[in-house]
This record gives structure tokens, C-alpha cells and sequence, in this order.
């Protein structure tokens, strides 16, 4: 294969790993790295490397329509954020700390029981209307959106905001430490714990995976793990991907989204499970 | 409070935009040349494997000394990284927006929140040895 035809297939299977991540709030890595590894034989490293750059795209691609769009709940994203940029600057920090395998498999069970959960939440997941959640109540994290498939407005009440920022800080620290699974743990703290809408999740998530990896993009680059002939195809497809992606999720059911992002989180789990088990 | 929120929201709706289109435009660019004009750096012409290029092995600028050199150089590899830079950097600046934004809607507890996001941010790039 030819450089040329690298870099413009590279860059069409980033338009569909960008319309996928957008639409379900991951930032793609879990399409990029196994295309990387597996199809191209490209170096694990280099692939987490173009991964990030790949998280970023699609957060600061879709964002901007879904925070126009309201679909965003700024407030409590910006607010929790502070909880996962914690976790992503401890993480870069510890990972000589823990041995990898043990946090794959730990991480692995996790994200099979959130997707779980996040699954169970199908056929009950109406808004709250009233919440005596103290933190949500002074920083006035609720909201409401308009939900284009239901042709409604849709407004929410967010409860449980310390169980969410514990979990935030352990989605940073996640993909400090591994590399993936920072958008694959944030959905399910905000749908299934704090109990904003499923869209609302995704979006929210979509805004906050920018910022995450951001925090520790840096990092990657001075350890040379940008290679720029693999993150120019990567950004550039993966961000005309997500301007598509984020034109699709106000107009699909929750319930779509939601089984999308269970199948999708299922694969990332067996994924880490078997990073962890296997040699 | 919503049309104060409306206000922040449009506000980093358009840092996104600026800062997306902006390094696209610098990547492409960056690609564009590293195919044209890719001199004795890249090993590109002839019958050559893309695995040259995507090896552990390969040459590319990893500290910002390098990379304002390649930018120096015109080089389309250190073109395409000051735009990926870019793009690494607008999450920061719609953070920086976020806090200007709180401040000028006086909500106090919200710009508190923001700013100490944004002081990790920075501290993240120091911390890199950057």
C-alpha cells in the first residue's frame, strides 16, 4: 500500500469512526486502535497516540452543534469536569503504579456491568422532575432540551452529583492510564446515576472527552507517540464524521442511542477483558 | 438564568467552531504539502510502503524545539503537527471562554468551578515538560 492510499483510507474509515463517536458521546478510539493495530500493523503506541488526537476531534466536532443545539448541559459538564481532569492528571502520574493487565480486567467487569445497567434503563429512563440534590441545586445543574424525534420539550432534574463526580474522576483516571474508555464511563454516570436523558448524556460526554484528552494529549506528544503522517487522516475524517454525527442524534430515538452505545460498550469491555487475560 | 446560559453556550459554540476549522485547514494544508514537496525528509516518491512512515522508527518532530525547526523548514509533517496542536488546544480555550463567560454573568460559583479546571489544564502542559 502506498502512502497516498494510506492516508485516504485511513481517513474515510475515520469518517464513520467519527459519526459513530459523536453519536453515542465515545471519542472513537474504539474504532481507531483495533483499524491501527490490526488492518494497518501500525505500533500500539502510535495508535493510543492517534487516538487522542481522534477523541479530541470528535468532542470539539459534534460539541459545537450540540451546545448550539442545547442538546449539551453545559453547566453540569463544565462542573464535572473538574472531577475528570483531576483523574486524568493524577492517572498520567501513576501508571507505573499499577500493574496494566489487573486494570484492564478490573475495567473490563465495569463497563460489562454498566452496560448493564445502562441497558436495564430502556424502558424507564422518563426524567426526573424534582430533585433535592444539594450540589445540583446550587450550582443549578439542571436543564431541558428539545428533543426533535419527539417533537417536545424535554426538561430534567440531576440528581446524585457525588456519586458522579467519583465516577468522572474515575473515567479520567481510566483514560489516563489506559488510553480508552473515558467517554465509555461518563454516559452511563450521567444516565444511569445522575439521571440526565440519554441524549443529554451523550452529548455531554461528547463536550467533556475533549477536555480529558486534552489534558493529557501533551503528554503523548512529547513522548513522540503523534505521528503526524497518521493524525492528519485521522483528524480530519474523523471531525467531518462527527459534523455528520452530530446533524443525526437529535433526530434518532433515546432508545436507538441507547442500544447503540450498549453493543458498542460491550465490545469495549471484551476488548479490555481480553487485553487483561490473554498475553 | 436561561438567557445567561444561552449567551455562554453560543460563546463556546463558536470557539469550537474557529478552533476546528482552523486547524483543518492547517492539517490539510500540512498534508497537502508533505506529498508535494516532501524534499529528502520522507523517503515518498517511487514504489514505496506507507509502513515506512508509520513505523516506531520514523522520523518526526516530538519537543516543540523540533517542531518550530520543521515549521522553519516549511516541512509538511511539522505543518500538519502545529495544526493537530491546534486542535489539541481548543479544548483549553473553550475552557478559558467558559470562565470569562461566568465571570461576566456574575455567577461566582460557576466560574470558580472553570477556573480551577482550566489551572489543571495549564498544569498539565507545564507538568509534560513543555
Amino acid at each position: 500500500m502506498t502512502p497516498s492510499d494510506f492516508v485516504a483510507s485511513l481517513a474515510l474509515i475515520s469518517v464513520a469512526a467519527g459519526v459513530l463517536g459523536s453519536l453515542i458521546g465515545l471519542g472513537g478510539g474504539v474504532v481507531i486502535v483495533p483499524v491501527l493495530t490490526l488492518l494497518y500493523h501500525v505500533d500500539i503506541r502510535l495508535a493510543i497516540g492517534a487516538s487522542i488526537v481522534s477523541v479530541i476531534a470528535t468532542s470539539s466536532g459534534a460539541a459545537s452543534a450540540y451546545v448550539r443545539e442545547r442538546m449539551t448541559n453545559l453547566r453540569a459538564g463544565m462542573f464535572l469536569e473538574l472531577a475528570t481532569v483531576t483523574g486524568a492528571v493524577s492517572g498520567a502520574y501513576l501508571t507505573t503504579v499499577f500493574p496494566t493487565r489487573v486494570l484492564f480486567v478490573v475495567f473490563g467487569l465495569v463497563l460489562a456491568y454498566s452496560s448493564f445497567t445502562t441497558f436495564r434503563r430502556r424502558h424507564a429512563d422518563d426524567p426526573l422532575t424534582e430533585s433535592n440534590d444539594r450540589i445540583a441545586n446550587y450550582f443549578e445543574l439542571h436543564g431541558s432540551y428539545y428533543d426533535q424525534a419527539e417533537q417536545r420539550e424535554v426538561a430534567y432534574k440531576v440528581v446524585r452529583t457525588k456519586l458522579g463526580l467519583a465516577l468522572m474522576y474515575v473515567a479520567g483516571l481510566v483514560s489516563a492510564l489506559l488510553g480508552i474508555g473515558s467517554g465509555a464511563l461518563k454516559v452511563p454516570a450521567m444516565d444511569s446515576a445522575m439521571r440526565l436523558p440519554m441524549k443529554v448524556s451523550s452529548a455531554t460526554s461528547n463536550f467533556m472527552i475533549g477536555v480529558t484528552a486534552a489534558a493529557s494529549a501533551s503528554v503523548y506528544f512529547i513522548r513522540g507517540q503523534i505521528d503526524p503522517i497518521i493524525a492528519a487522516p485521522v483528524a480530519i475524517g474523523v471531525l467531518l464524521g462527527a459534523a455528520i454525527g452530530a446533524r443525526v442524534l437529535g433526530r434518532v430515538a433515546s432508545r436507538t442511542v441507547r442500544l447503540v452505545f450498549v453493543v458498542v460498550l460491550v465490545v469495549i469491555s471484551l476488548e479490555m477483558l481480553q487485553k487483561g487475560i490473554l498475553p | 438564568m436561561a438567557e445567561k446560559v444561552r449567551k455562554v453556550e453560543l460563546a463556546i459554540s463558536l470557539v469550537l467552531r474557529i478552533g476546528v476549522v482552523v486547524s483543518v485547514v492547517i492539517i490539510a494544508a500540512g498534508l497537502v504539502l508533505t506529498f508535494t514537496h516532501h524534499a529528502d525528509y520522507l523517503p515518498l516518491r517511487g514504489p514505496v510502503s506507507y509502513t515506512t512512515l508509520t513505523s516506531t522508527s520514523t522520523p518526526f518532530p516530538h519537543s516543540f524545539a523540533a517542531l518550530w525547526h520543521s515549521i522553519a523548514l516549511g516541512e509538511g509533517q511539522g505543518i500538519i503537527l502545529l495544526g493537530v496542536l491546534t486542535l489539541i488546544l481548543t479544548p483549553v480555550l473553550r475552557v478559558a471562554v467558559g470562565v470569562l463567560s461566568f465571570v461576566y454573568e456574575k455567577d461566582a460559583p460557576m466560574a470558580l468551578v472553570t477556573l480551577l479546571v482550566l489551572a489543571l489544564l495549564v498544569g498539565s502542559f507545564f507538568l509534560a515538560g513543555a
